[in-house]
């Protein structure tokens, strides 16, 4: 156990397409699992990583907590890699970007049709939104990319197995998607 | 046939009045374009054609090819700064593939994955743009826009029309189209005007068309823009 | 307002080349361009309305919203800064109660920046209704304030507010000559039009505007089309900020200018030229226009100029705001209404330049030393200056010295001389040939200003050892990146993504590997840009870069990474709507910090 490669895996603004579309590795996870030993990531409930060889990011950053995750994982991990459109360029949830933050807050929980109660949350548990959307590498240095929505399966694999087997990781034209 | 270029060491043929992009696509040799259709008058803008003609950077889409003219076009500089002038494009404007009915038909993407390009690696403008679906059968989506002037042109050469312009200047550069209102809907645009197929992007799209070929199968998803571009612009180079 | 409109456009023949001359006077009337007036238009000049409207939203001249009554603008050079106009700006806007960039709410008074109006020698400057106002102070601030919540027509202001000198406090071979009206022409139909060709030639002159190209090969390139119609244009769009030599020499040697021009038109056989004064120098239209007409009068100007067959005329175009119209073919296509966008090359204008036909476009000053040339022949100017660069250049003097003004000096002169004549002391270094040109420091006063070594379009801005150079680097990028035109992506993008990037590190948030970043930047913004702006857009930032290494990285922290935002000013419109302040609603900047806490 002492050798393996330690991954961590998070999600920040992004849905978790990016983690199921890890799992479609399928089989081969098992192969990986012989290699690899994973710290902080939805899929063992390790809450803080220490000490990680790679992580892999899913989505961008739009409040307080990314932040956190993000810089906890830069901190931890000798490798960190932007895994998604989300994590690349703030994606889907930065199409909130050109809308002022005031004006989603206030439609969401002040103003909209179907509002009861109509209050901001204010707990102090709840993290606070960013004015707008970033992706990971504005926050932080991010060492690989890995675009796609998701990447697919072959994606993570190729890459992976790049560099657990000591080669500089590229992604061949028929990996490269950006949908 | 006696004229001829060389382009990264190999001996092309051009006739007079050829610029190097037209004589390098003759002979097969694919040089990264967004805003250059054979078609239209050449227009240089978006600078991705740029070559080193005997040291010097100059766009092939304009500039002449000339007796002798030693030309590099796959360096690994040309080819590394064609991807941030790529990325730049993708900065500048709100490129969220995912939700892009064009995905996949996008030459702008091709080019991108042409050159691998993996990352935006500049910071993101996210501007403020606005989307104008106001005609029956064409939309605009103006966060999509290259400014490559095609449609522009296209219009203008084509449907002998003039529905579209740029305005604006420096970042502030945008699509304006000829209406009173400012709006697509009151121009005399058709929907089988060649101005309204013409968008590299996903910026002008014919409405109700964009998921008739599931993604997965689209021009770009098999195809490097490399080939589909020599065959589709110069058929005599099609496989 | 349909018969202003239909006025305006019959005033100009109903040419659509002649655009910005009408929306100019729109303009100037309304303070804005109203919708109607673009219908109108549009139809009255049988041209798309989007033509109209891509000219309008190109220039910052024009605006498509209402102005003041009031069009007040300030000069944002660095020379203006350095001068104390932030402090000045600040102080206007208070007294006027409006905002920097605003309308105030009555509608009678606008405020904004605009780029260098060319009154380095005087400034802090600034412009109202286009109209130069000089030597601003808060006397004079509270005076124009005063003028303006009384509503004075301009016409009854102060004339010392519009005061502009010249301040010539070095003349030499071309502003000592004393000059006769028509002794140019005289001496060169005498000589023959292809002698005198050759004694151009022969004097070795280059273009003035500081990329040098020699002036006889280039008007005998125009020369040898095989055309019929030709244009001779004078390039007096002085946009390079720190320069104003040629407001001086339309001031006082406006003869000798039109003269030169004349001459070329008798040499390449034109028969129509155009002055393109930048807008910013509309004080000298009115002057400029009376000395066309004396020229007419005494016939040298217009039909069978002194008997000698020889018909041209000379028509003064006003600019609209837009630094890319001193680029020759970018200043061509306003010449024919349209918006400043430098076109393809080739072909150069020589072959194909206004409406498509041969078109020599020259600088104010080299229309000037040819004039001077036509008199007294080539040796005259070869004679002086250096191997490569014969004759002299006149220097716009500005910033951190005594004597401010205008300086013309024999090619191969050094800075320490020039440094030493105005009175600058204690130096860090002088930008030469303005943003465009190079930063040099005070290592390299005893280099010379010479195509050979220092090419110079005449701007010559001094800073002294108290000033900060981060200033002049962020002033200048922000400068370009509001004068890039747009049209291709290297500098559409580029010189924005420069301006994040140098304010970025001059505001504190620049880590390790952002200088490099910036660099390599700088070198693609130059090598792919289609014209001479993005080319040499980042030359501030590269020629300081190279020379003070050491300020960049004193800006940088000592991480690997850095948001180039302000992360915790991002949670402010959560904080304020959630009503929070607890540490849980804050950010640290970095990592580093986020560490320490």
């Amino acid at each position: 156990m002492a050798n393996k490669i330690r991954v961590a895996t998070t999600s920040l603004a992004g849905c978790f397409g990016c983690h199921m579309s890890f799992l479609d590795i399928d089989e081969r996870m098992l192969q990986l699992a012989e290699v690899v030993e994973f710290d902080r990531s939805p899929i063992t409930d390790i809450e803080h990583c220490t000490n990680c060889d790679i992580g892999l990011i899913e989505g961008g950053v739009c409040n307080s907590e990314n932040v956190h995750v993000l810089r906890e994982f830069r901190n931890n991990c000798k490798i960190l890699v932007a895994v998604g459109a989300c994590a690349i360029n703030g994606g889907l949830p930065a199409m909130r970007n050109h809308i002022p933050l005031e004006e989603c807050l206030n439609e969401a929980y002040l103003d909209g049709i179907g509002v009861e109660n109509p209050k901001i949350p204010s707990d102090i548990e709840l993290p606070l939104l960013l004015n707008q959307v970033h992706p990971i590498h504005e926050i932080v240095k991010i060492d690989y990319y890995l675009p796609g929505c998701p990447p697919s399966a072959d994606v993570f694999w190729k890459f992976l197995t790049d560099l657990i087997e000591g080669r500089e990781p590229s992604l061949p034209y028929e990996l490269v998607h950006y949908d | 046939m006696s004229k001829t270029i060389t382009i990264d060491g190999k001996t092309i043929p051009f006739e007079e009045g050829q610029t190097i992009m037209d004589a390098a696509m003759a002979a097969g040799v694919y040089i990264p374009h967004l805003c250059h259709q054979p078609e239209f008058t050449p227009h240089g803008s978006c600078k991705l054609c740029t070559v080193k003609v005997n040291g010097r950077n100059c766009s092939a889409c304009t500039y002449p090819a000339m007796e002798g003219q030693d030309v590099l076009n796959e360096t690994e500089e040309l080819i590394d700064d064609r991807k941030k002038i790529t990325q730049m494009l993708f900065v500048e404007g709100n490129h969220f593939c995912p939700s892009c009915e064009k995905t996949g038909n996008c030459q702008l993407q091709a080019v991108a994955y042409h050159l691998n390009m993996l990352d935006n690696h500049f910071p993101l403008f996210y501007p403020d743009r606005e989307v104008d679906a106001s005609h029956a059968e064409v939309m605009i989506d103006h966060n999509r826009c290259i400014f490559c002037t095609l449609c522009v042109r296209a219009s203008q050469q084509k449907d002998s029309k003039d529905v579209f312009a740029i305005s604006g200047r420096g970042i502030h550069k945008h699509l304006i189209v000829n209406a009173e209102s400012g709006l697509l809907k009151d121009t005399d645009i058709d929907a089988t005007d060649q101005a309204a197929h013409i968008c590299p992007t996903g910026a002008i799209l014919i409405k109700r068309t964009g998921y008739q070929v599931p993604i997965g199968e689209r021009i770009y998803d098999h195809k490097q823009i490399d080939q589909v571009s020599l065959s589709t612009e110069h058929p005599k180079h099609g496989e | 307002m349909r018969q202003f409109i239909q006025g305006i456009a019959e005033n100009n023949h109903y040419q659509a080349t002649r655009l910005l001359q009408m929306l100019r006077q729109i303009q100037s009337r309304y303070h804005y361009i109203p919708e109607a007036a673009i219908e109108q238009l549009a139809g009255l000049l049988n041209i798309p309305r989007t033509q109209i409207i891509s000219v309008v939203e190109f220039y910052s001249f024009f605006h498509l919203s209402p102005r003041g009554q009031y069009e007040l603008l300030i000069s944002d050079s660095i020379t203006d800064h350095m001068l104390g106009k932030k402090n000045l700006l600040g102080y206007l806007a208070d007294k006027l109660a409006v905002a920097v960039g605003q309308v105030r709410e009555d509608g009678v008074v606008s405020l904004d920046n605009t780029s260098c109006t060319g009154m380095c020698d005087q400034g802090p400057a600034g412009l109202v209704n286009g109209y130069a106002l000089t030597r601003l102070d808060r006397s004079k601030i509270d005076k124009i304030a005063e003028l303006i919540n009384q509503q004075k027509p301009l016409e009854e202001w102060p004339s010392e507010l519009f005061q502009v000198d010249d301040n010539i406090l070095k003349s030499g071979l071309l502003l000592d000559q004393q000059f006769e009206q028509g002794a140019a022409l005289k001496s060169a139909l005498k000589r023959g039009v292809k002698e005198t060709l050759a004694e151009i030639d022969k004097s070795g002159l280059r273009g003035r505007g500081g990329a040098g190209f020699k002036t006889a090969m280039k008007w005998q390139f125009c020369s040898e089309e095989q055309q019929t119609e030709r244009y001779v244009v004078c390039n007096a769009d002085e946009g390079e900020p720190g320069t104003f030599k040629d407001r001086v020499l339309l001031n006082s040697y406006a003869d000798q200018v039109f003269e030169g021009m004349t001459v070329c038109a008798a040499i390449i056989g034109a028969k129509q030229g155009f002055l393109y004064l930048r807008g910013e120098y509309l004080h000298l239209y009115d002057k400029l226009q009376d000395i066309l007409e004396q020229r007419r009068r005494n016939g040298v100007l217009g039909n069978n100029i002194q008997d000698a067959g020889v018909d041209f005329d000379i028509e003064i175009c006003l600019g609209a705001g837009a630094y890319i119209c001193g680029e020759e073919s970018a200043l061509i296509e306003s010449l024919e209404g349209k918006a400043g966008i430098p076109r393809n090359r080739p072909p150069y204008p020589v072959t194909q330049g206004y409406l498509g036909k041969p078109t020599v476009v020259n600088n104010v000053e080299t229309f000037l030393a040819a004039a001077g040339i036509a008199v007294n022949g080539g040796d005259w100017f070869a004679n002086i200056g250096t191997e490569k660069s014969k004759g002299t250049k006149i220097l716009s003097i500005s910033g951190d010295c005594t004597r401010p003004g205008i300086y013309e000096y024999p090619f191969g002169v050094t800075v320490q001389t020039i440094l030493n004549d105005c009175g600058a002391d204690d130096v860090l270094g002088v930008q030469i040939g303005g943003p465009s040109g190079t930063f040099i420091s005070n290592q390299e006063f005893d280099r010379k200003l010479a195509f050979e070594d220092l090419a110079t379009g005449g701007s010559f801005i001094i800073f002294n050892a108290s000033r900060n150079i981060l200033d002049m680097v962020h002033n200048f990028t922000h400068f370009f990146a509001h004068e890039s035109c747009g049209f291709c992506t290297p500098c559409r993008v580029g010189t924005s993504l420069l301006q994040k990037q140098v304010d970025k590190i001059v505001e504190g948030h620049g880590s390790a590997g952002d200088v490099v970043a910036l660099e390599e930047l700088c070198q693609l913004v130059k090598n792919y840009s289609h014209c001479g702006l993005g080319q040499t857009a980042a030359n501030p930032i590269l020629t300081t870069l190279q020379r003070y290494p050491d300020l960049y990285q004193s800006r940088l922290k000592e991480i690997s990474y850095e948001p180039g935002f302000d992360l915790d000013g991002a949670l402010e419109t959560a904080r304020r709507m959630a009503n929070r302040d607890d540490a849980g609603a804050h950010l640290a900047q970095t990592q580093m910090e986020s560490e320490h806490e």
